[in-house]
Formats: C-alpha cells, sequence, structure tokens
C-alpha cells in the first residue's frame, strides 16, 4: 500500500469514532444546548478527519480542493446554525440545563 | 480501499439512523430539527465516502447542496416551523 493510505486510514478510524460521539451525545445529552454542542463540534470535527483521509487518496489538485471547500461550508454553516437555534431556543424561554 | 471506505460509510448510515431515536423522543420541536441537522452533517460524510468508493463524482455535487440544503432547513425552521409561545414543557426529563 501506497504512504497515503497508511496515513488516511487512522484518519478515517478517527472520523468515525467522533461521528459515534455525536450521536451518542446527541441521544444522551440532557438539553437542546448540549445536544447542539455535540452536533456541531463532534461532527464536524469527523467530518474534517474524514475529508482529510480522502483529500490524501484523491487523485488531482480539483478534487482535493472541492473536498476542502465541502469541509469549510459545512463548518460555517454549521456554526451559523448552531448559534440561530442556541438564540431561538433562549428567546421561547428553554433554560439551559444544570447540575441537579 | 472501496471496501473500506464501503463499511464506514454503513456505519455512518448506522449513526444516523439511530438519531431518529431523537426525532421521536424530542422533546422541543428545536431536539427534531438537531436530527435533520444530524442528517446533513453525517449524509455529507457518506456521499463524499461513496463518490471516492463508487468512483462517481457527482455525489460530491449531491454532497455540496446536502450542506446548503441542511443550514437553509435550519433556518426555515428557526424562522417559521417554530412558534413563538415560550414552552411550558420540561426539557430535562432525561
Amino acid at each position: 500500500m501506497p504512504i497515503s493510505t497508511w496515513l488516511s486510514i487512522p484518519l478515517l478510524l478517527a472520523g468515525a469514532f467522533f461521528f459515534l460521539g455525536g450521536t451518542i451525545g446527541m441521544l444522551r445529552f440532557p438539553d437542546v444546548y448540549t445536544r447542539l454542542h455535540a452536533l456541531t463540534k463532534a461532527d464536524n470535527l469527523g467530518l474534517g478527519l474524514i475529508t482529510g483521509a480522502l483529500v490524501l487518496e484523491a487523485d488531482g489538485w480539483a478534487v482535493r480542493a472541492k473536498l476542502l471547500l465541502i469541509w469549510i461550508l459545512v463548518l460555517a454553516a454549521t456554526a451559523t446554525l448552531c448559534h440561530i437555534v442556541a438564540r431561538a431556543a433562549l428567546e421561547r424561554g428553554i433554560r439551559p440545563w444544570r447540575r441537579p | 480501499m472501496a471496501e473500506a471506505y464501503m463499511a464506514l460509510a454503513a456505519f455512518l448510515v448506522v449513526n444516523v439512523g439511530a438519531g431518529l431515536w431523537r426525532v421521536a423522543r424530542g422533546p422541543t420541536p428545536a431536539d427534531r430539527m438537531l436530527a435533520a441537522q444530524l442528517f446533513g452533517s453525517t449524509g455529507v460524510a457518506v456521499l463524499l465516502l461513496l463518490a471516492e468508493a463508487a468512483d462517481a463524482p457527482a455525489l460530491r455535487d449531491v454532497a455540496l447542496v446536502f450542506a446548503l440544503l441542511a443550514v437553509v432547513a435550519g433556518i426555515a425552521f428557526v424562522k417559521l416551523g417554530w412558534s413563538q409561545d415560550p414552552l411550558a414543557e420540561d426539557d430535562h426529563a432525561d
């Protein structure tokens, strides 16, 4: 196997781990703010790691640039949406969770 | 490598399926919408993996559209789909 494959396999596994963490947080966290945190951070890092692995394996700089652009777009979109949803939830009177 | 990509894509689809539990459970409308966002970010990863595994570059464009649609859907939900009434229900049940 070429060296890029050896580099991309750990990235893929780490990406899968972070997606799994995001899903578990989505299911286990107590309120909408903490779920937003799991969804928008862990999943975006997982997507970044998987994109990194695909960049290593991709043939051609156009494809690599496109993969990175997709990741950056998802990052910007999800961060914006995270703030919009969290602010809307606050305006609607949902109190952030506190340790009981 | 194509098999590894396919396996990882299948694993991510299982993740999305687990997120469906949150859609059913709620409790607030925002929680249900968040599961749709999970579909957005995980779906992008699945499509990018499939584009590489199946050698179908058009799927990367589909991933791009998914990324855009997820945020548009979220903003439409906040502005139109979520009523302004303060929610009396307890959000910290579990």
